[in-house]
Formats: C-alpha cells, sequence, structure tokens
C-alpha cells in the first residue's frame, strides 16, 4: 500500500514531521494524502517568520482537483519554506518526503512531536477512513 | 452495481485510478492528469469513451423526426457521413442532452448522446418518436475510442486496413464512415485533431493495445476534462442542464431558426427566451494562483452569475473557467476565492486549439 517511512511523525491531518536537530522539524504531506488530491498546481506557503499554533491552517496545497489545507503539525515559528515549490509544485506528487517539504517549523516545545502519530498509528488511521 | 466498459481490464492492469463516472467505472488518470493532459496537446493520447450511447436512427422519417428533436437541422445535412452537434431540447427550452447526429442518408442516422444521462435520453427519444415512421436502436455492442493529438491520426492509422485507409483519405473535419468493422470519424473533445472510433467490443482489447503499441497514450476522465475545458467545449450537467436555455450556454450556434416553419421540441419556448434575452456563458481567466472551480460565484456590475467549469490550464499555467452571467458583463469580474474577493479577466469561452493559446 502507501509508502509511509517509519522514521517520521504524522498528524491524522495527514502532515508528516521530520525532526532536523536544534529543535527544528522539517513538515510535508505524506505519499497517500499527494494522491488522494492528484497532480498538484499550486502551492501556497506561510511566510518565514510566522507564529504558528497547532492546527493553524498555514498552506494550501491546490492540485487539479481541489484545494486543500495543510495544518501545523506542532507550534512554532516558521523558519524556512520550500521555494522550489513555486515553480515545481509537482515535486509534492513525486517525492513527497523529499524534495516535496513544504516547510521548517522551529517547535516552541520539542516534546510536542511526541504526541503525534508514529507510521503504525497513521497507518491505522488512514484505513479507519 | 457499477457499469463496466471492455477496456476496463486494460484500464487496471496499467494502473489506472478507476472513478465511479455516473455508474460506469472509470479511469481518472493513470498516474499523472497533467502528462495526459500534455501527450493529447503534445502528441496523441486517448481515451476509453465506450460509456457514451450510440443510438441509430432509421426509417422513412428519419430526417423529419430529428428536425422535430433537435434545435439544429439535419437538413444541413447534405453529404454522407458529416456531422452536426446539437441540442435535444424540453418544452420549456431547457436543455435535455447534447449530441453529435451522423448523417448517412435521409432514412439513416446515428447518435452519439451522453452515457451520464442515458435512460433520461432513451426515453426523450423513444416519447418524441410517438407518430413517427422510425426505428430507434442502441448499439452497446460497441465500444469507443477517441485518439486525439497532433500526431493521433499519423498513429491511428498504423493499425487501419487499407481500405480503411482509403476511406479516411483526406476526410474532413465532423465526419464519419463506416470502414468494415469500425467506424470511424474525425470528431472530438479536446480542440484537437483526431479520431473517435467505434470498435465491436470483442475487438476493443486488441485495438487499445496496438494503439498503445503505436505510442498512444492512455488518457483518464480528469484530462478529458481539462481538455475539452481549455477547447471550450460545454460539460452537460455542468454548463447546461434541463434549466439552462442553449443561448445562455454558449450553444446559440447551434439553433437554426429557419426556416421558421419548422417546429422543433422547445422552439416557442425559445423564441420568447431570445425576445426576453438571457444570461449568457463567458471564458475567465485568472493568471494569479489559485483555482477557479465549479460553483464558485460570480459578481458583475449587473448582478450575480456563476462558474460552471473551472480548472487549472495545463497548456496556459493558469486557472480558467466558463461562467453564466448577466449579457451585458464587462471586461472583468469578481470571483469569491477562499473568502477574498478576486478580479478575473472576460474573455470568449475559448482557451485552446489545436496546441496554441487562443487568448
Amino acid at each position: 500500500m502507501s509508502n509511509i517511512p517509519t522514521d517520521l511523525r504524522y498528524a491524522a491531518t495527514h502532515e508528516w514531521v521530520r525532526p532536523e536537530g536544534d529543535g527544528v522539524f522539517t513538515v510535508g504531506i505524506s505519499e497517500h494524502a499527494q494522491g488522494l488530491l492528484g497532480d498538484m498546481v499550486f502551492v501556497d506557503l506561510p511566510d518565514v517568520g510566522d507564529a504558528v499554533s497547532t492546527g493553524d491552517d498555514v498552506c494550501v496545497a491546490e492540485s487539479v482537483k481541489a484545494a486543500s489545507d495543510v495544518y501545523a503539525p506542532i507550534s512554532g515559528e516558521i523558519v524556512a519554506i520550500n521555494e522550489d515549490l513555486e515553480d515545481s509544485p509537482e515535486l509534492v506528487n513525486s517525492d513527497p518526503y523529499g524534495d516535496g517539504w513544504l516547510f521548517k517549523i522551529k517547535a516552541d516545545d520539542a516534546a510536542e512531536v511526541e504526541g503525534l502519530l508514529d507510521a503504525e498509528g497513521y497507518e491505522n488511521s488512514i484505513d479507519e477512513e | 452495481m457499477s457499469s463496466t466498459t471492455a477496456l476496463h481490464a486494460k484500464h487496471l492492469e496499467a494502473g489506472a485510478k478507476m472513478v465511479d463516472f455516473f455508474g460506469w467505472d472509470m479511469p481518472i488518470n493513470y498516474g499523472s492528469q497533467i502528462e495526459e493532459h500534455h501527450a493529447v496537446r503534445q502528441d496523441a493520447g486517448m481515451f476509453d469513451v465506450s460509456h457514451m450511447t450510440i443510438v441509430d436512427v432509421k426509417g422513412a422519417q428519419a430526417k423529419a423526426y430529428l428536425q422535430y428533436l433537435l434545435a439544429n437541422d439535419v437538413a444541413k445535412l447534405k453529404d454522407k457521413g458529416k456531422a452536426l452537434y446539437s441540442g435535444m431540447l424540453n418544452e420549456e427550452g431547457g436543455v435535455v442532452d447534447d449530441l453529435i447526429v451522423y448523417h448517412f442518408d435521409e432514412t439513416n442516422y446515428r447518435l452519439v448522446v451522453n452515457s451520464a444521462t442515458r435512460e433520461k435520453d432513451m426515453n426523450w427519444l423513444m416519447s418524441k418518436a410517438e407518430g413517427f415512421d422510425v426505428t430507434i436502436t442502441e448499439r452497446p455492442e460497441f465500444a469507443m475510442i477517441a485518439v486525439q493529438g497532433p500526431n493521433a491520426k499519423e498513429k491511428a492509422a498504423t493499425l487501419f486496413s487499407a481500405a480503411q485507409k482509403e476511406a479516411v483519405a483526406g476526410m474532413k473535419p465532423f465526419f464519419g464512415v463506416q470502414a468494415e468493422d469500425l467506424f470511424i470519424a474525425t470528431t472530438g473533445y479536446t480542440g484537437e485533431a483526431g479520431y473517435e472510433i467505434m470498435v465491436p467490443a470483442e475487438q476493443a482489447e486488441s485495438f487499445w493495445q496496438a494503439l498503445l503499441d503505436a505510442g498512444v497514450k492512455p488518457c483518464g476522465l480528469g484530462a478529458r476534462d481539462t481538455l475539452r475545458l481549455e477547447a471550450g467545449m460545454n460539460l452537460y450537467g455542468q454548463d447546461m442542464d434541463e434549466t439552462v436555455s442553449p443561448l445562455a450556454a454558449n450553444m446559440g450556434w447551434t439553433i437554426t431558426w429557419e426556416p421558421a416553419e419548422r417546429d422543433f421540441v422547445g422552439r416557442k419556448a425559445l423564441e420568447a427566451q431570445r425576445e426576453a434575452g438571457t444570461d449568457k456563458l463567458v471564458g475567465l481567466v485568472m493568471t494569479e494562483k489559485g483555482v477557479l472551480r465549479h460553483g464558485l460565484k460570480v459578481k458583475t456590475e449587473s448582478g450575480e452569475g456563476v462558474i460552471t467549469s473551472g480548472t487549472f490550464s495545463p497548456t496556459l499555467g493558469h486557472s480558467i473557467a466558463m461562467a453564466r452571467v448577466p449579457s451585458d458583463v464587462g471586461e472583468t469580474v469578481e470571483v469569491e476565492m477562499r473568502k477574498k474577493w478576486v478580479t478575473v479577466k472576460v474573455v470568449k469561452p475559448s482557451f485552446v486549439r489545436n496546441g496554441k493559446s487562443v487568448l
């Protein structure tokens, strides 16, 4: 089935989170989510410096099919965005866990990530959909 | 229970993502809808359109029946095989369906109507046939494959027999010909050259495979929708339906008013609509980020309208739409996008033809 790397954490709303050290986490959407959305045509990213809280809609992934909100999986400050998506939004489809990342957050509390789903938990949440 | 076409196994074999399309299990894409779109604009793609309904109308009064049934006039069809696009209206002047009619002679025609409206259309065709000497026969034994794109004809022709090649040689757009076991028509729903080919269902799989081997890319309903919208072609149920006048759906050109004595279903209501004035269907272009979508509200200086079809245009790289708006609409309108009002440009409802922008 869908590729769900075991070294990442997940939100039930299909975002993945990867620790980069120093309390910084990279965020993207899962392979399952990009598959549901179909070909990506625009990604509207947050601004670097934005303070975000868990559950805020911070980004819009717009595909041929629909515009879909992406939520902040943890609270913190946006410290980087993937500017390559401006010209190549299809990276979200072709490499959702790599070059298709969306933004990086400096966590207010890095421990918050421990509360997210692990790969197995996320897989179960997809199966229940 | 969903219906499947003769090509269903081929779609699954190719890894298609399948969706329910009005009771048919059909491919939405085979991976990337945008790549499929580009294949049709730049090379050759093919669509399984076997779910569409093929109906033969034969009999001494076939011509008179169709002149009564359709807003366009089959009397215009003089040449054997010539096709005509028409709306089929109700008494209130709404669109029951849109269709293509092929003329073989005055006693022999073939219609292709939408699949989503199959049952309604068959009932309508039958009910309007009362008093006419015609027989109406559905032809479910055919599969239909649309091969479209600048290289589509050349690639499809590699499958044709010598007799079939001769039959299509020099065939103009909007004609159809029965050549041995294939019915080959120069019609389509993409704005590109190509064929729509009816093939006996039992040969459909091998024909599809041969097209694959000839380098024709399989394309799903997703690409079919973006291609037809770029070409400014209506989709029944979205851009018009039973409650919408053809005059408000950019179908005025498909109504044959003369001779005034020709009585066709919906004529009286249509004349009243023409007199009173109707909304009109326009094209919208938005070059900023975001995608115009079906159902979004449109504000103009003279009243509200609605987006009937909207999409991201892969050829143009930005969003396009069709919208039904008051007839005196200006050069721009406002569209409500994610709680913000955005100004977008009004154009004629046609965006791309033969691979190139017509904006």
